[in-house]
């Protein structure tokens, strides 16, 4: 899905837990998330931990729609 | 008699579906479930079998890897089997992880099988020797036959044939092989040529794999002007899930308005997806679909628009095709709405 949309020329982030079959599958930006079930909010957190780190890794991938690369990369996280 | 290890996840183990897939690594003596099937075909006694959880295995796949290399380091096996994980994917990942460790580190065979459309066969397929299987557990039995077929053969030091001929997925690993039919490279690669000049069909004797990647689209200049979309495979949909998206294997996608809303709450969203345990994302659907953030950013003027809906299917068991027909038509969809940019969350 995410190559359909790249193929169309628009620029695509994918956010997952499991980075190396997004790189198998050809994501070419990737941003990873913290699990499968819950994957920007662990909800043995408060809700203001899971909102910071939501926050955190979903403007890392809208920083990542901007980046210029030339191969398929992972974009790092903080939290 | 020779012996085996066989390597399953929790739902097969009997230990639980979705809600158990954070189920931490174990080994048992003795069989349990696929392996009752292995062992009845298998020249080998399986000794034990390791049961992971497939979260477990996906989110801490070192740790989980190590513990499992820990539980076999004094047990003594002839050879390593892993799954079969039919098209489930995170199983699929799982198998391949585990039997390209063992391989590794042990230096026994180690062989798993899965479907073609598993993106672990994709993963794995150079490292491990994978079986290609069937889509669903309904094809165990069978799969299980090939697969013991072939681990037979490598236990009793007989001759194996090719990828093809034993149905496992090609390595690119070329083997030096005298043809019966005395035929020589010279003679083959000519009447290759001639048929080839002549318009018809010929077999390569060395085919070329291709990997399938997009080239990457120009990235976007000013995120504070451009629009952005939201797109999931997590299967969030309004809880009366109005497009009848299917739990697993999809093949309808849906689309849904945001333009009013600063978060999805629970109870008006859920998740319909059946290949993770949906406890999370119904309590908070923005776990998966990270609307209330987006709400922020655009506030803050750090992104120039949202585009007024979020578009949303389910990525397990959905095949390839499938998936790649879904994503074109939501293209459609972004390009009337000029869209800039897109943030898809997988599952």
């Amino acid at each position: 899905m995410v190559k359909e949309i790249e193929r169309a020329g628009i620029p695509v982030v994918e956010m997952c837990n499991l980075v190396p079959v997004a790189l198998t599958v050809g994501a070419n930006k990737i941003v990873p998330t913290i699990s499968i079930p819950y994957p920007l909010g662990d909800p043995q957190t408060s809700k203001e931990v899971q909102w910071k780190l939501r926050y955190h890794r979903v403007g890392v991938a809208l920083d990542a729609l901007t980046a210029d690369i030339t191969e398929q990369t992972v974009f790092n996280v903080k939290i | 008699m020779k012996k085996a290890i066989h390597y399953i996840n929790q739902f097969f183990a009997g230990i639980g579906g979705e809600e158990m897939a954070a189920y931490e690594p174990e080994i048992r003596e003795g069989l349990l479930g696929p392996s009752l099937a292995l062992s009845a075909v298998l020249d080998a006694e399986v000794t034990h079998t390791i049961i992971c959880g497939d979260n477990f295995m996906g989110s801490n796949t070192q740790e989980a890897v190590e513990r499992i290399l820990g539980f076999l380091e004094d047990k003594d096996f002839d050879i390593f089997i892993a799954g079969p994980a039919f098209q489930a994917g995170r199983y699929g990942f799982a198998c391949g992880t585990i039997c390209k460790a063992v391989q590794e580190k042990f230096g026994v065979p180690a062989l798993t099988s899965m479907n073609e459309e598993n993106p672990g066969a994709e993963m794995f397929k150079k490292d491990v020797i994978i079986f290609k299987g069937g889509k669903s557990a309904a094809k165990l039995r069978g799969d299980v036959k090939v697969l013991a077929n072939y681990a037979n053969k490598l236990l009793k030091g007989e001759k194996t044939l090719s990828a093809e001929e034993e149905g496992f997925f090609e390595r690119g690993v070329r083997a030096q092989v005298w043809l019966e039919s005395g035929e020589t490279a010279a003679q083959r690669g000519v009447s290759m040529l001639i048929k080839k000049l002549a318009g018809e069909e010929f077999t390569s004797e060395l085919p070329i794999p291709k990997q399938d990647l997009v080239a990457i689209a120009p990235p976007i200049k000013d995120l504070s002007t451009a629009k952005i979309a939201l797109v999931t495979t997590g299967g969030i949909v309004p809880v009366d899930n109005p497009d009848r998206i299917q739990s697993a294997s999809a093949t309808r996608w849906g689309r849904y308005d945001i333009s009013q809303m600063d978060r999805l709450e629970a109870g008006v969203f859920k998740t319909i997806h059946a290949g993770f345990d949906p406890a999370a994302a119904d309590a908070d659907p923005n776990v998966v679909m990270p609307l209330d953030v987006m709400k922020e950013f655009l506030k803050e003027g750090k992104i120039g628009a949202l585009h007024n809906y979020f578009y949303s299917t389910v990525g397990t068991g959905t095949t390839q095709a499938e998936a790649a027909r879904m994503g074109k038509e939501i293209v459609e969809k972004l390009k009337e709405d000029k869209v800039d940019g897109v943030i898809l969350t997988a599952t």
